[in-house]
């Protein structure tokens, strides 16, 4: 089918090559520098899709970012949902269709790059329309460092859309003349298809970049579709331009209805019409001008309807000579139509006389004047001022280091919007400490600046007819009308804020651009208050839309975190361990046999361990290297009990509190010299106990002598656990005498493996099994081989190595908590029972004056304790709740405490967990209950050691 | 994006550094002597001013010293920054700060 809306000439779209494209099932074609919607329009096609609420057909509005309605979702080559069809530059091949205002997301994943790119400079400049390109090059001209960032694909903002004259030349010519200067001058960077969705401190405006987008199928696979330009500039040009604003009436939603500067931008832009026959409705002077435009270029325009009591004469005139009738002092009061609108009723306002008339059309032009386009110098922190005469906010005070140039200061002339765009070039380079060389001269405006100023109207007056569905869209992506606003005021609402809320207007795709500021005087109006008293909603980034793949560029799959692992690492690999994530590090979880599931795999891995030899990578338990002449008096603040008094030489357990006396942290202390101590913490505080310690080493107790050094990634640290443990170290370590006197629990000794040339390794009598235990400690470099020793040594012993889910078995068997399992931030080391690892001597501690706090020794407090369900076969989920009767109360039912871990245990030959639970610690023997689905399971509360109490096979 | 001069490495993306919360709260020479409200007034209570507050900062990411800094709360400015363990320099005529 011919495309029978396009134009013989006129565009700036390219004429020699036809695009294929599918929308709503139906195949047209269109050309190189259309958007979806000018190819659409010219294909005749109005309706795109059914609003979100009411299911009525709407069509496109507005031509640009700013139309509220013509939603649509891309199928071919990527789906791709809540897309406008103004924005989608067309490309061959192109699937859409439009959407009911929600739309789907892809199902695989996107295929396409993204990434992210800064950029600092001196002045940048966002919107290339006049004001901007005049900025940009007077800066530039100064020698500063220029960006400027364009929404569109070509330089000219509004001048795309008209068809005026600056000095000699096109105003569309003059626009590409300066763009060009621009890219030929060094240190100026333009980037199109950019746009600047949010400001923030300090002169770092976010904007995102559509790169290949309008390539469609031809998008080179390698190159970033879009791109986060992060740009940080000393000053800013604000240059964003005018939203054409609507009026409110009874069915101003029908497809064919349209802003009329949009059909201006259709017809100038696109070489489109936007029908056969308009009606063009307008409060100001510049609806005129689309009216004698789109006449000239053919179409029929039956009336223009201007609200004001009387015309501008010339241009009047000029429509008259065109055959256009122009009823001043009227309002166009409704629509017929269906999936276009068929007829404008037209009325008089009161006061002007005349008869109401209908008038057939197909297309109704709007035109309630302009809205500065604000959101970018709001989301600056700059304030905004109501100005009367225009109805719409505008900038307040400069900034700074933000200016506004153009028609987002509310000028309306291309005169004024040409100077301001240099003052503003020229104001920002010297704040830059730049002194421009010269003036930029500006090209003369053939352009009329208008003859009478604009009216300020709303919505047509006139009630709603009683019990009739209200058709007056404010929001029309929200399906939003002015009862629902009168609802909001009716029901008490005066804040603007709250009437968004209470409304949804302008919380859809389009953030209410050309909804929010009718909304705002419609409430004005109903309250019988000043719009200068009212604050407007607060415009928040993003500008429009951006999706969540640009935000996360490159940091996704495996980039999104970086993936740490040990030295061991290829060995589990090999050995098909399943890894579990512990913060970032990647720690095997259990090493599955052929044909074993985890349960199996575990119990078989704990009997190792209790009954032979088993060996696990312990690499990742964070390390750091404490020295200094006052590191022990450092540690007996960070820690509960005394560390101070450890010899060199010995090993001790510590618990670690925050100043609430809540634990933070355990793992061990080894003392290696005076002034040098080892501290481990668990894998997953490591940085955060390093950074702990240096807080208090810088902010309170800088006198003390301390250094802290994260060593984690030093050492390979491999717990060799069993009773048949010293047997295989024995043989690795000939040198060490690994006798229970000679090397006792909670001790260290340095050796020399036999491994190689011989590995110096520390090894240490540490147990988190309650096992006979020692782990081996030697740097990173040589883990592996060390590793592969002692497989191959505790080979005759069936040594097995074992991952953390078998680790968590047995120190649970033993009643070790977990910090961050059993312990969030309510549990201090009594509620843990660990009573024992308190100093009662020390005068002080970080958190020991919290312990003595009321709280914190009342008798109902959560503690630790075991819990072992009557029925051995059952495992309780971890995470449910514990209960104190058999059968549960009306809600809310009192809770006593929660499952931490849950496990079936090979040595116990059953299943236990551990809880906390109120007053747990005088429970022991209590029958308590779990409900699990629909049942109440019965558990014996019991102490949190189950296994070997006496610890009898810690020394083997 | 806020940035912040570290007063080692000067200005430095937000993102860089971490918040420590508002300074000059020491920690008490002997708590054991603390009554449990003053010692409560210590662990648990904080100023909430509406404008300029001296507060600790780290810079986390970077060299990783702590500093103090005194930010408006209504704008976010850095007004000052300084050394942990330095008194609050004088603002001159600014607004009361709390500390």
């Amino acid at each position: 089918m011919s495309a029978t809306f396009r134009l013989p000439t006129g565009g700036l779209i390219d004429r020699d090559t036809a695009l294929r494209f599918t929308f709503n099932g139906r195949s047209m074609t269109g050309h190189p520098g259309d958007t979806l919607a000018s190819a659409l329009l010219a294909n005749g096609v109005h309706a795109i899709g059914t609003s979100v609420k009411y299911g009525r057909p709407r069509g496109i509005v507005a031509a640009g970012s700013e139309d509220p309605t013509s939603l649509v979702q891309i199928e071919q080559p990527f789906p791709e949902p809540m897309l406008t069809a103004t924005t989608v530059e067309l490309y061959d091949g192109l699937v859409a269709h439009g959407l009911p205002g929600q739309g789907r997301l892809a199902s695989e994943p996107d295929p396409a790059r993204y990434d992210a790119k800064h950029v600092h400079c001196d002045v940048l400049v966002v919107g290339a329309g006049p004001a901007g390109l005049v900025a940009a090059l007077t800066a530039a001209r100064g020698g500063a460092r220029v960006v400027v960032v364009d929404e569109q694909n070509q330089a000219g903002g509004a001048l795309l859309g008209t068809r005026e004259y600056l000095g000699e030349r096109l105003s569309q010519d003059w626009a590409a003349d300066i763009a060009a200067e621009l890219r030929n001058t060094p240190g100026v960077l333009v980037l199109d298809r950019t746009t600047a969705f949010g400001v923030y401190q300090d002169g770092f405006v976010l904007a995102l970049q559509r790169r290949t987008d309008h390539l469609g199928f031809d998008a080179p696979a390698d190159a970033a579709r879009q791109r986060v330009w992060r740009i940080r500039a000393k000053q800013t040009v604000l240059a964003t331009g005018a939203h054409e604003r609507p009026v409110v009436f009874a069915d101003n939603d029908r497809p064919g209805i349209m802003l009329a500067g949009s059909a201006r931008t259709f017809l100038h832009r696109y070489g489109v019409l936007p029908g056969t026959r308009a009606v063009v409705f307008t409060t100001d002077d510049s609806a005129y001008r689309a009216a004698i435009d789109l006449a000239r270029a053919g179409m029929d325009v039956a009336m223009v309807v201007d609200a004001r009591p009387a015309a501008p004469s010339v241009l009047a005139a000029r429509c008259s000579a065109r055959g256009i009738q122009v009823r001043a002092g009227h309002v166009v009061t409704g629509t017929e139509g269906g999936a276009r609108i068929t007829d404008a009723h037209v009325a008089p306002l009161p006061g002007t006389e005349g008869n109401p008339e209908t008038v057939d059309c197909d297309t109704l032009l709007v035109s309630g004047g302009w809205n500065p386009v604000v959101h970018l110098f709001s989301q600056a922190r700059g304030t905004l001022r109501y100005d009367s005469e225009l109805g719409a906010f505008v900038p307040g005070e400069e900034l700074p280091t933000v200016r506004v140039a153009g028609s987002a200061t509310g000028a309306l002339d291309l005169t004024s919007c040409l100077r301001q765009g240099r003052d503003a070039g020229h104001a920002a380079a010297l704040a830059a400490g730049f002194a421009p060389v010269g003036e930029v001269e500006l090209p003369v405006s053939g352009a009329r600046t208008d003859e009478r100023p604009g009216m300020v109207l709303w919505r047509v007056p006139g009630e709603l007819r009683e019990g009739a569905p209200d058709t007056r869209f404010v929001d029309l992506q929200r399906d939003a009308t002015v009862s629902d606003v009168l609802r909001a005021t009716g029901a008490g609402l005066r804040s603007l804020e709250h009437v968004k809320r209470y409304t949804t207007i302008g919380t859809a795709h389009d953030q209410g651009k050309t909804s929010g500021m009718i909304t705002a005087g419609l409430v004005a109006e109903e309250l019988g208050v000043e719009l200068s008293e009212q604050r407007p909603t607060t415009f928040r980034p993003p500008y429009t839309p951006v999706s969540f793949a640009a935000l996360a560029g490159r940091d996704r799959g495996e980039l999104h975190d970086p993936a740490r692992v040990t030295a061991l690492h290829p060995w589990h690999v090999a050995r098909g361990a399943l890894f579990e994530d512990v913060g970032q590090w990647k720690r095997p979880w259990y090493f599955p046999r052929t044909g074993e599931d985890m349960d199996t795999a575990v119990l078989r891995e704990c009997r190792a361990a209790r009954e032979g030899v088993a060996l696990m990578d312990g690499s990742t338990l964070g390390k750091i290297d404490l020295q200094g002449r006052d590191a022990g008096r450092f540690l007996d603040m960070l820690y509960t009990n005394k560390m101070s008094a450890l010899k060199v030489g010995r090993i001790r357990y510590g618990v670690m509190c925050g100043v609430d006396g809540m634990v933070i942290d355990d793992g061990t202390v080894i003392r290696l010299a005076e002034d040098r101590f080892l501290v481990t913490t668990t894998t997953g505080n490591a940085a955060m106990v390093l950074d702990w310690m240096e807080e208090w080493l810088q902010t309170e107790w800088p006198h003390l002598d301390v250094y802290a050094t994260s060593v984690t990634e030093h050492w390979a640290t491999i717990p060799l656990v069993g009773p048949r443990s010293r047997d295989v170290l024995a043989e690795l370590a000939p040198d060490l005498d690994v006798g229970n006197e000679a090397f006792g629990f909670m001790t260290w000794r340095d050796t020399v493996l036999d491994v190689g040339a011989g590995v110096p390794a520390r090894v240490c009598r540490i147990s988190f099994s309650g096992e006979l235990a020692y782990e081996v400690n030697v740097t990173a470099w040589h883990g592996l081989a060390v590793w592969e020793a002692l497989m191959a040594e505790g080979e005759k012993y069936g040594i097995t190595p074992y991952g953390t889910e078998t680790m968590h078995v047995l120190r649970a068997e033993k009643g070790y908590p977990i910090v961050g399992q059993e312990t969030d931030a309510t549990v201090t080391p009594q509620d843990l029972g660990m009573s024992w690892a308190v100093s009662k001597k020390k005068a002080d501690f970080i958190g020991k004056r919290s312990h003595t706090r009321a709280e914190n020794n009342r008798p109902d407090r959560k503690q630790l304790v075991g819990l072992l369900p009557v029925d051995p076969e059952i495992q309780l989920p971890e995470g449910a709740q514990v209960v104190g009767t058999d059968r549960l109360p009306d809600p809310p039912v009192p809770m006593l405490g929660h499952i931490t871990s849950s496990y079936r245990s090979a040595a116990l030959d059953r299943t236990f967990a551990l809880a906390v639970v109120r007053s747990g610690h005088e429970r022991v023997g209590e029958t308590l209950y779990v409900p699990v689905g629909d049942d109440l399971v019965p558990v014996t509360v019991t102490e949190s050691v189950l296994y070997d109490r006496e610890g009898a096979r810690r020394d083997g | 994006m806020q940035l912040i001069p570290c007063p080692w490495c000067g200005p430095r993306e937000e993102t860089e550094f971490h918040y420590g919360g508002q300074a000059h709260v020491a920690y008490p020479q002997d708590p054991a002597a603390l009554t449990d409200e003053a010692w409560a007034r210590y662990v648990f209570f904080r100023d909430n001013p509406s404008g300029p507050f001296a507060e600790r900062w780290s810079h986390s990411a970077g060299c990783r010293r702590w500093f103090n800094a005194v930010r408006d709360t209504r704008t976010y400015d850095l007004l000052a920054v300084y050394d942990a363990g330095e008194p609050m320099p004088d603002l001159g005529e600014r607004d009361e700060v709390v500390s």
